[in-house]
């Protein structure tokens, strides 16, 4: 950062690099009025809507994402997603800049500040128990796929309005090949096993609403010895979540799916190269995503797709830091981040340059789907509700 | 425990020389906020290890904040003063375990949203303590020489990328007897301005046999022993403790600990140690490991020379397995090994270039065994390219 620019300054300096770069891709336009992004209305009821959430867990930096030379990194965004979507330039995270605790302030729509290491539940409540409170949904309709470490706590929160029973159904990919697999086989599929970079050696004992293994055959209604074949032929534990979440989609069709996904945060490693062949991956499989919604019936048509990392990485100039590696310093561009929104009656092939908050999404969603989130601190992002 | 209520005791269980300097500061400490106190002695009861140049760096805190008014002092602390802080972190002893202190005050900073504040603060605080430091003219120019890709035969990943810019892409370089000549100029810059700590050789491999007098080299194969004793401890650890517990476990580690503690260079060992316990991914993958130790020596030690060698890491596995390293004979990943220290160098470049002298210092960074170079310095054109043949030895001399 210069001397003498302002973080917001420098917010606005990355949403307008964003832009135009999208604009030279995909000839995205640009909204400067409101009334000119309004959505299309939705012919689908709000009962029959569905929301696909996707998040990073490990954010991937301009320079090797929007910028130019980190255009060869996401080819799926670039030619696939956004041109369809659309993209805010400026997301910017004022909480802690630590993957459960973000996560968890994505699904409350609050800053949380609890230990990000530590297995505990959100203070507020989550997405989820909005959605199935107010709406009166079942727990099938409300899923989590996400990695292991700590995250088996977020689909519900400790709040005592909500809480303990009204939350999604969580599905730790990893925990339940890891419960698969007996210890022989087991190097056979330690690339979809790898640990957390950033707290190698933690793994939180497992509590709250996740699925163990026996529940998995009945709720996914694949057995255990499917699950282990097919995840052989998988590349990463991201690989995995994904295929998780689209049995789930194909079995039980819910209408809030939230998936984290986290290979990116390799970058922990400090090995640019391993960082680089996440985003790649990650490209891969958001535009994976968004095929099997096009391609399942109980999804076509009706789904709305949010995508966003959860918040950036250190710039190369802030001493403080070392680059790619880490999300410590707290600098404007590791708080700096994007997302994209596509669907039917959203904007496509559009640009939103106003500064949005992580828990803006949140009300976002109740908007979209009809239900309240008094709680919530954000605001909906009216260009797509 | 309160700035305020410190006394000369309070020191006593710090090494000879921080506790000689802590005493002699105590009137200043105790004017100081809590919020600044406990890093400011994080520093402090370091220094019997700490290289010269992070010595002098201390001694100018303490010339700059001594001389001040109570006022100017106040004016000065403002931003640290105005951190709310939790009575656990006043309770917490501080003064004997700054550094955990440290910890548990940013976690603290990032849950009640302080630590813009905190970064506000510390970096205008720095920016007038450098600005205040006495100038003195460096022995000689700063030189940064990096060799990437070793073990590579061919490569497709467009090299160099962010360096191009800074100077001049050489694409036809005759790499003969590269790493020798690499290895004679360091030495020789070594020899000729013999300052303790101030050229450095880092090698991501085994390391070049009889390095130079006057040359502090570190490699990543020689410190194997201590590495597989950190990993043994990092597997013990796996079950039995949380995050917080781990990394205190890390923060109190000793030379001896890992089996650095025998004869030798104490504050090199320490410097050593730091690397493997603080650095994230230094324990696996040689490219992190020089990367960060190249980070480290130019920020602690702010060497005049600076070699390093990148050689080819494990490839990724379970950390499990990373951890086991020493007991198995690992898999490497040389291409992508090149692009992580391509990366590596790229840093290296940028982490020379916050030292003084930066307006007058060079770099090298070379495809080993290969054709490409980048050589940055005030005399070279940047963001050009040349396809003349030239071998390296012309190359350094340009850089001379």
């Amino acid at each position: 950062m210069q001397p003498g620019t302002t973080p917001r300054e420098v917010a606005q300096a990355v949403s307008w690099s964003r832009r135009n770069f999208l604009r030279s891709v995909t000839g995205a336009s640009v909204g400067g009025a409101l009334a000119g992004l309004a959505p299309r209305r939705l012919h689908a009821r709000p009962r029959d809507r569905k929301v696909i959430v996707v998040t990073f867990g490990g954010g991937a930096r301009d320079e090797e994402t929007f910028m130019p030379e980190g255009q060869e990194n996401i080819p799926h965004l670039l030619t696939e997603l956004i041109p369809r979507a659309t993209f805010f330039s400026q997301v910017v995270n004022r909480g802690i800049l630590g993957h459960y605790v973000a996560t968890a302030s994505l699904a409350t729509g609050v800053y949380e500040t609890f230990n990000n290491f530590a297995a505990v539940p959100p203070d507020s409540p989550t997405v989820f128990e909005y959605f199935r409170k107010d709406l009166k949904r079942p727990v099938s309709d409300a899923w989590v796929v996400a990695p292991s470490n700590g995250f088996n706590r977020i689909g519900e929160s400790g709040h005592r309005s909500y809480g303990r029973g009204l939350g999604a159904g969580v599905i730790l990919p990893k925990r339940l090949l890891a419960a698969a697999l007996s210890s022989s086989l087991g190097t056979q599929y330690e690339h979809l096993l790898r640990d957390n970079y950033e707290t190698p050696l933690y793994a939180p004992e497992l509590s709250g609403n996740s699925v163990e293994l026996h529940q998995m055959a009945e709720v996914l209604r694949l057995s255990v010895g499917d699950f282990a074949a097919h995840a052989r032929t998988l590349a990463s534990p991201d690989e995995l979540s994904v295929y998780i979440a689209r049995q789930l989609m194909r079995q039980l069709a819910p209408s809030l799916l939230w998936i984290t996904l986290h290979d990116i945060d390799i970058a922990h490693s400090g090995t640019y190269s391993l960082y680089l062949e996440a985003i790649q991956r990650t490209d891969r499989l958001c535009a994976e995503i968004w095929k099997t919604v096009e391609s399942e019936p109980e999804y076509t048509g009706k789904t709305t797709m949010f995508i966003l990392p959860d918040f950036g990485r250190d710039s190369d100039s802030d001493s403080g830091g070392n680059g790619f590696q880490h999300h410590r310093t707290g600098d404007p561009l590791s708080r700096t981040t994007w997302m994209i929104a596509m669907g039917p009656g959203i904007r496509e092939n559009a640009v939103i340059d106003r500064q949005l908050e992580p828990t803006d999404l949140v009300p976002t969603l109740g908007a979209l789907l009809g239900f309240q989130t008094p709680l919530s601190h954000g605001k909906p992002a009216l260009e797509v509700v | 425990m309160l700035p305020d209520q410190l006394t000369a005791d309070s020191f006593r269980g710090y090494p000879p020389r921080a506790r000689q300097i802590a005493a002699g500061q105590v009137a200043l400490l105790r004017e100081l906020p809590i919020g600044f106190v406990p890093l400011l002695l994080r520093e402090l009861i370091a220094y019997d290890w700490k290289f010269p140049a992070e010595r002098k760096e201390l001694d100018n805190q303490f010339a700059y904040l001594q001389p001040r008014s109570a006022e100017a002092r106040r004016q000065l602390m403002a931003g640290f003063a105005g951190l709310r802080l939790s009575s656990e972190l006043e309770r917490f002893d501080w003064v004997n375990a700054p550094a955990q202190f440290s910890e548990q005050l940013t976690t603290h900073l990032w849950a009640t949203h302080q630590i813009d504040a905190f970064r506000s603060a510390a970096t205008d605080y720095i920016q007038k303590v450098h600005a205040a430091a006495p100038r003195e003219p460096l022995p000689l120019r700063r030189l940064g020489l990096v060799a990437v890709g070793q073990g590579v035969p061919e490569n497709k990943y467009r090299l160099f990328r962010k360096l191009r810019q800074q100077g001049v892409y050489f694409s036809n370089v005759k790499p003969e007897n590269g790493i020798p000549l690499l290895l004679e100029v360091a030495a020789a810059r070594a020899k000729a301005h013999p300052v303790p700590y101030g050229h450095w050789y880092i090698d991501g491999g085994a390391g070049e046999a009889a390095p130079a007098a006057g040359l502090t080299c570190i490699s990543y194969n020689s410190l194997a022993p201590a590495r597989a004793a950190l990993q043994e401890k990092m597997q013990q650890a796996y079950s039995s403790m949380g995050p917080e517990a781990f990394r205190t476990m890390l923060a109190k580690m000793q030379p001896e600990d890992l089996g650095l503690g025998a004869a030798g260079d104490a504050i090199l060992s320490r410097f050593q140690v730091s690397l493997l316990t603080e650095g994230s991914g230094t324990q696996v993958f040689s490219t992190t490991f020089v990367q960060w130790a190249a980070r480290e020596a130019l920020r602690r030690a702010e060497p005049m020379t600076l070699l390093l060698r990148f050689a080819p890491r494990q490839r990724n596995r379970p950390m499990n397995e990373l951890l086991a390293e020493t007991h198995r004979k690992p898999e490497l990943d040389p291409q992508g090994s090149l692009i992580d220290a391509d990366m590596g160098a790229y840093y290296t470049w940028l982490n020379q270039q916050r030292l003084e002298g930066a307006d007058d210092s060079r770099f090298l960074v070379w495809f080993e065994e290969h054709n490409e170079a980048v050589a940055i310095a005030p005399a070279l054109a940047r963001n050009t390219e040349s396809g003349d043949p030239v071998d390296l030895q012309h190359l350094l001399k340009q850089l001379a």
